[in-house]
């Protein structure tokens, strides 16, 4: 009588044990959606302009712990970006969102780069040209040394030799 | 024609950068302006006064112009700010004296998780209304850079006195009867 008694309580307990061990396995896969490191690399601390993951002011560490609830409530990173700007404005993201005058911060790197390569394509022809026609125009001048120079140059070479 | 192409470049890029200078100057001016006019009896009128901010708490939003009539102490704070921590009670013993002289003390969250402000509203009973300014951009016409700062605007809607750190008990007795018994 004793043991099917036993039985029952084992296999009751091990359902319970299972149950446990689901649910905490299917709770930690509905807030694993993003990990702190990924977020936390890409926001600021509004108050001492500097990277979230090195700032240390008491509102950066305000900022960290909220990060780590909306993580644990299971939102994704966008979400928390979303959640984050609401509280503290646009300045909070380390890149700035593309609109408005933020635009220019997207538009004015590639636009330099090119108006430099495009400076450099246009001038730099036309002074090798320049150069070109400059020795075409004085044809008698050469670059040949001259007798005495010419020795005086093997003399002091002559001294290192 | 062309060659006057790369000092055309190098002259707009220097006046470019001269513009961004003279800019950030008159940006500074700014921010000490408001200081420098109360300090010479000049009251500057407070700016962005029409600016509806949302209140904490709550889905509504309010501006300064909602108290016109009234003399408003606008107190600028953090959740996370010791020094805010340090003057809250003050604020709180405060407000039931303006309110007898149809005066209200109105915060502003500076940089705050609203939760958090709600939090510290609730530990030092602060009962009047509080605005969120998210982006920073109303706090920052009044020149503040930091917390807790406190404004005094009178009736008219003019910046009578200013306090850049925390508030006492006899910078207000010394600063309100003044203003208070002044009629709009």
């Amino acid at each position: 009588m004793k043991r099917p008694r036993i039985a029952i309580l084992a296999l009751t307990l091990a359902l319970a044990l299972a149950g446990t061990a689901a649910t905490a396995t299917a709770t930690t896969a509905a807030t694993a959606k993003t990990s702190y490191t990924a977020v936390i690399d890409d926001l600021m601390c509004v108050v001492c302009h500097e990277p979230l993951n090195v700032a240390q002011s008491p509102e950066a560490f305000q900022e960290r712990q909220y990060v780590r609830q909306l993580i644990a409530q299971g939102k994704t990173k966008s979400e928390i970006e979303d959640d984050l700007v609401q509280q503290y404005g646009p300045a909070v993201l380390s890149r700035p969102p593309a609109n408005g005058v933020n635009l220019l911060v997207y538009i004015i790197p590639p636009v330099v780069v090119i108006l430099g390569i495009v400076i450099i394509a246009f001038f730099i022809p036309r002074w090798r040209r320049r150069a070109r026609e400059a020795d075409a125009s004085n044809p008698q001048e050469t670059h040949a040394l001259d007798a005495a120079d010419a020795k005086r140059l093997n003399e002091d070479l002559g001294r290192f030799a | 024609m062309r060659r006057f192409i790369l000092p055309g470049l190098v002259a707009a890029a220097a006046v470019a950068l001269l513009a961004l200078l003279t800019f950030g100057v008159s940006k500074q001016d700014d921010t000490s302006s408001i200081d420098s006019q109360v300090a010479h009896g000049k009251f500057p009128k407070a700016p962005n006064a029409q600016q509806a901010l949302p209140m904490l708490g709550s889905n509504q939003k309010a501006s300064l112009a909602d108290f016109k009539g009234k003399v408003v102490v606008l107190n600028v704070f953090a959740s996370w700010c010791d020094p805010c921590q340090a003057e809250a009670p003050i604020l709180a013993k405060e407000q039931p004296i303006l309110a007898k002289h149809n005066a209200t003390l109105v915060g502003v969250t500076y940089k705050d998780l609203s939760s958090a402000s709600e939090a510290f509203d609730r530990k030092y009973h602060l009962t009047y209304p509080v605005l969120r300014d998210v982006t920073g951009e109303f706090v920052s016409s009044f020149g503040t850079t930091g917390v807790p700062e406190t404004f005094v605007i009178n009736r008219k809607g003019q910046i009578q006195a200013l306090q850049r750190f925390p508030v006492t008990a006899q910078w207000f007795n010394e600063t309100l009867p003044r203003i208070l018994a002044e009629k709009s």
